[in-house]
């Protein structure tokens, strides 16, 4: 059973500078939610919020009902998975015992042969990647290295923090198919960090646009594109189509 | 972990063992500054008492005055040689006044009185020979300049090279009050070890030397010393300075070192400095032939180093003849280095892991022990003395603090410097504070940290010599006693097998620094 995500009302400062300033989320259990929006916007410390990274200084938080504060964090943060931009894999460590580092740490039975199976789904043999380091990979591979990371151990929900920002654009189209497949045969809940709204298109049933550490409106792309809430949307869509993106929800 | 921490206890009771004997009957423990003459009294006093049944501990070559003295003062030795003059100037800090200059007996009364009654240190009644400073010259450029008196050196002074020893430059009884009594100026002043002043002399180096009045070598090389014409040095009489235990508790010591008082006069003392550094005599075997001249030992007990072995003539065959030695103390030295070394990497790793936690005191507490770099070996070893006395322990921890520094700056550096996402990735998928550490950030780091430790080892290496200055023994046996005799083939006996230390710790230790590196790291 998947678990949905809730946000209610978070408020967070760096030194005074406004991070969250009242946002208010909900991402129902089993769907993609995407978080648009510049650098700065808040949509980074919204989303650490979810596996404790980030302590809002006011607001409730909880995933699958329950709130976070009121969970051990290490035990919180093994139901969720988690993928930053670079993949944060460790770089001494095999592909293999990357990706079972949550079995590992839950003291799954096999943590290899767990670690196996999450590598075929991203479509990475175990057998020719397995035992090797990560800086032998690909970009590409290396993030579904990653993807493979967060849900090997069956999490629920995975939060994705700018995933295939880096790649190229065919590594990251191969990304965008691998994290789609995966997704629809696991079912998990998944929040993602974009700044491209046709990732956002493409990965997401929902959108959020942030702002200023508020949210300016959230919704489907069809919606935000027909019926932009604010200035800001309607540019924002703007832009996107002058670039040529295929803003094209996906099914 | 565990056994590390044996391998410190160990070599730290080994040490402690060496460094303490059993309480009852404490033996008396006598010392002596680093240069022949001092040596060679020890030496007399050492023997002395020992044919008087007295239990007696030698610790020679202790450092400079205030190595000696403050060790004297704690009772951590119980006799060793000084002069009036030196404990006037240098210790009490005073200066002679005109009843003083013209009578040496008024100086040691002021002197004697003024120990007793601050330190409740005694001076014995003084051995019968003066040994003042000596500025010295090649005979041939002091004919030539017509120079004779410390007046006539300040006419030509400018046109000449100095070189003097640190203590002496350093002294209010030295280069300071010299320059101002006789308006002295010098071309350059060099600080030189006392060890290769002569040779310096002798070979042009430098054109003026401090020395002192009795040294053997000043005879060697054909050097005239300058009358002091103004009587700007004080009087330097020599005399044994008891320590507050054994001027309290020993009265049998007292007596058997008051035999010597009034025995010896400058020449036979310039003789006995003489067979010792110009040459090469064995010290105890000069010290034997001093007491028996003198009546004090009787022939039979005395006859066991006489018919020693005559130095050999190559350096290798010295080398060979001393090889059981020089054995025992690379021993030593690798003790007092591992000991340090080890109980340095206990503290400062975890030092650096957790500065690491607290970034913001960090830098001031790196800061503050890279400042602790910067005191002068042999300052730092003083330092120990009040605490620790004289022996192993003051030494294991002055070098344990000069360990600490490069250990804990490069953990600090190293674990701070792991790949951050990779650490925080970890963090979000769940793994603790302490996972965190031993599967990411040690890991990362560990080849920076073992290239600390690598610093750290090869300076404790070189430090560990100076270890000798406060009887901790080890390869700066040698290089001090071969200092202040000015005997280079003891110098190398001491310096050589030390560099080949430095190398060899530090060619193991990079061998770890690669068996320690991450495997993404490695080349394939």
């Amino acid at each position: 059973m998947a678990l949905g995500l809730e946000a209610s009302e978070l408020f967070h400062s760096y030194d005074g500078a406004p991070a969250l300033d009242g946002v208010s989320l909900s991402v129902p259990t089993g769907t993609v939610t995407a978080l648009v929006g510049e650098s700065g916007s808040g949509k980074t410390t919204l989303l650490r919020s979810f596996n404790r990274l980030v302590v809002p200084q006011r607001g409730m938080v909880r995933v699958g009902g329950t709130d976070v504060s009121s969970e051990n964090p290490e035990s919180l943060r093994r139901r969720v998975g988690y993928v930053p931009q670079h993949g944060g894999l460790l770089p001494h460590w095999t592909i293999r015992r990357n990706v079972a580092l949550v079995p590992l740490l839950t003291g799954m039975a096999s943590p290899d042969a767990v670690a196996d199976e999450a590598l075929r789904r991203v479509g990475l043999d175990p057998s020719r990647f397995g035992d090797r380091l990560p800086r032998e990979l690909s970009g590409g591979q290396r993030q579904r290295a990653a993807l493979a990371r967060a849900f090997a151990a069956r999490q629920q929900v995975v939060l994705l923090d700018e995933p295939f920002g880096a790649l190229d654009a065919i590594s990251r189209g191969d990304a965008h198919e691998v994290f789609g497949r995966v997704r629809s045969e696991l079912g998990f809940t998944a929040l993602v960090v974009t700044h491209d709204l046709a990732e956002a298109a493409r990965l997401a049933d929902q959108v959020v646009v942030m702002k200023q550490g508020r949210v300016e409106q959230a919704g489907t792309v069809r919606d935000l594109q027909r019926s932009p809430a604010t200035p800001y949307v309607a540019a924002l869509f703007e832009r996107a189509r002058a670039a040529g993106a295929a803003l094209e929800q996906h099914s | 972990m565990k056994s590390a921490l044996a391998v410190v206890l160990l070599a730290l009771g080994s040490a402690g063992a060496i460094a303490q004997e059993s309480p009852t009957p404490a033996p008396v423990v006598v010392a002596s500054k680093p240069f022949g003459e001092s040596y060679l009294l020890a030496e007399v006093f050492a023997q002395l008492l020992e044919a008087r049944g007295i239990r007696v501990e030698r610790r020679p070559g202790l450092g400079a005055t205030e190595i000696a003295f403050g060790a004297l003062r704690s009772n951590a030795i119980d006799v060793y040689p000084e002069y009036t003059g030196t404990g006037l100037l240098a210790i009490l800090h005073e200066l002679l006044d005109s009843a003083m200059r013209a009578d040496p007996r008024r100086t040691f009364a002021h002197v004697s009185r003024a120990f007793a009654e601050t330190y409740g240190v005694r001076w014995l009644a003084p051995l019968g020979f003066q040994n003042g400073y000596a500025i010295a010259m090649r005979r041939a450029d002091a004919d030539r300049l017509g120079v004779r008196t410390l007046s006539d050196l300040a006419r030509v002074g400018p046109t000449l090279t100095a070189g003097f020893t640190s203590d002496f430059i350093g002294r209010p009884d030295g280069l300071a009050g010299l320059s101002t009594t006789y308006g002295l100026r010098f071309r350059d002043v060099r600080p030189l070890a006392p060890a290769v002043k002569y040779v310096a002399l002798a070979e042009s180096a430098v054109d003026v030397i401090d020395g002192y009045s009795t040294d053997g070598l000043l005879a060697k090389y054909d050097l005239t010393t300058l009358v002091d014409d103004r009587a700007f040095f004080p009087p330097y009489e020599a005399a044994a300075l008891v320590s507050p235990r054994v001027a309290r508790d020993r009265p049998d010591v007292i007596a058997v070192l008051g035999l010597l008082s009034g025995r010896l006069d400058e020449s036979a003392m310039r003789t006995y400095n003489r067979r010792i550094e110009v040459n090469g005599e064995e010290i105890p075997v000069v010290a034997t032939s001093l007491l028996r001249s003198l009546g004090l030992t009787n022939d039979g007990a005395v006859e066991r180093s006489v018919d020693r072995e005559r130095a050999p003539t190559g350096f290798v065959s010295f080398m060979w003849n001393r090889r059981g030695e020089t054995i025992s103390l690379t021993l030593r030295h690798l003790q007092l280095v591992i000991a340090a070394l080890l109980a340095a990497v206990l503290v400062a790793v975890p030092l650096g892991l957790l500065l690491e936690r607290a970034r913001i005191s960090a830098e001031w507490i790196v800061g503050a022990l890279g400042v602790l770099q910067t005191v002068p070996s042999i300052a730092l070893l003083a330092f120990m003395i009040p605490l620790f006395g004289v022996g192993v322990l003051p030494a294991l921890v002055a070098l344990w603090l000069y360990a600490l520094y490069p250990i804990a700056r490069n953990t600090y550096t190293g674990v701070r410097s792991a790949d951050r996402e990779a650490v925080e990735a970890c963090e979000a998928m769940g793994a603790t504070a302490m996972q965190r550490l031993v599967w990411v950030r040690m890991p990362l780091a560990a080849p920076i940290i073992v290239a600390g430790v690598r610093t750290a080892a090869v300076i404790t290496v070189g430090a560990a010599t100076l270890a000798a200055f406060i009887g901790a023994g080890g390869l700066g046996e040698p290089i001090v006693t071969g200092l202040a005799l000015a005997d280079s083939r003891l110098i190398l006996s001491g310096a050589l097998p030390a560099a080949l230390l430095a190398i060899a710790v530090d060619g193991l230790l990079a061998v770890v620094e690669r068996s320690v590196r991450p495997a993404h790291l490695r080349a394939k």
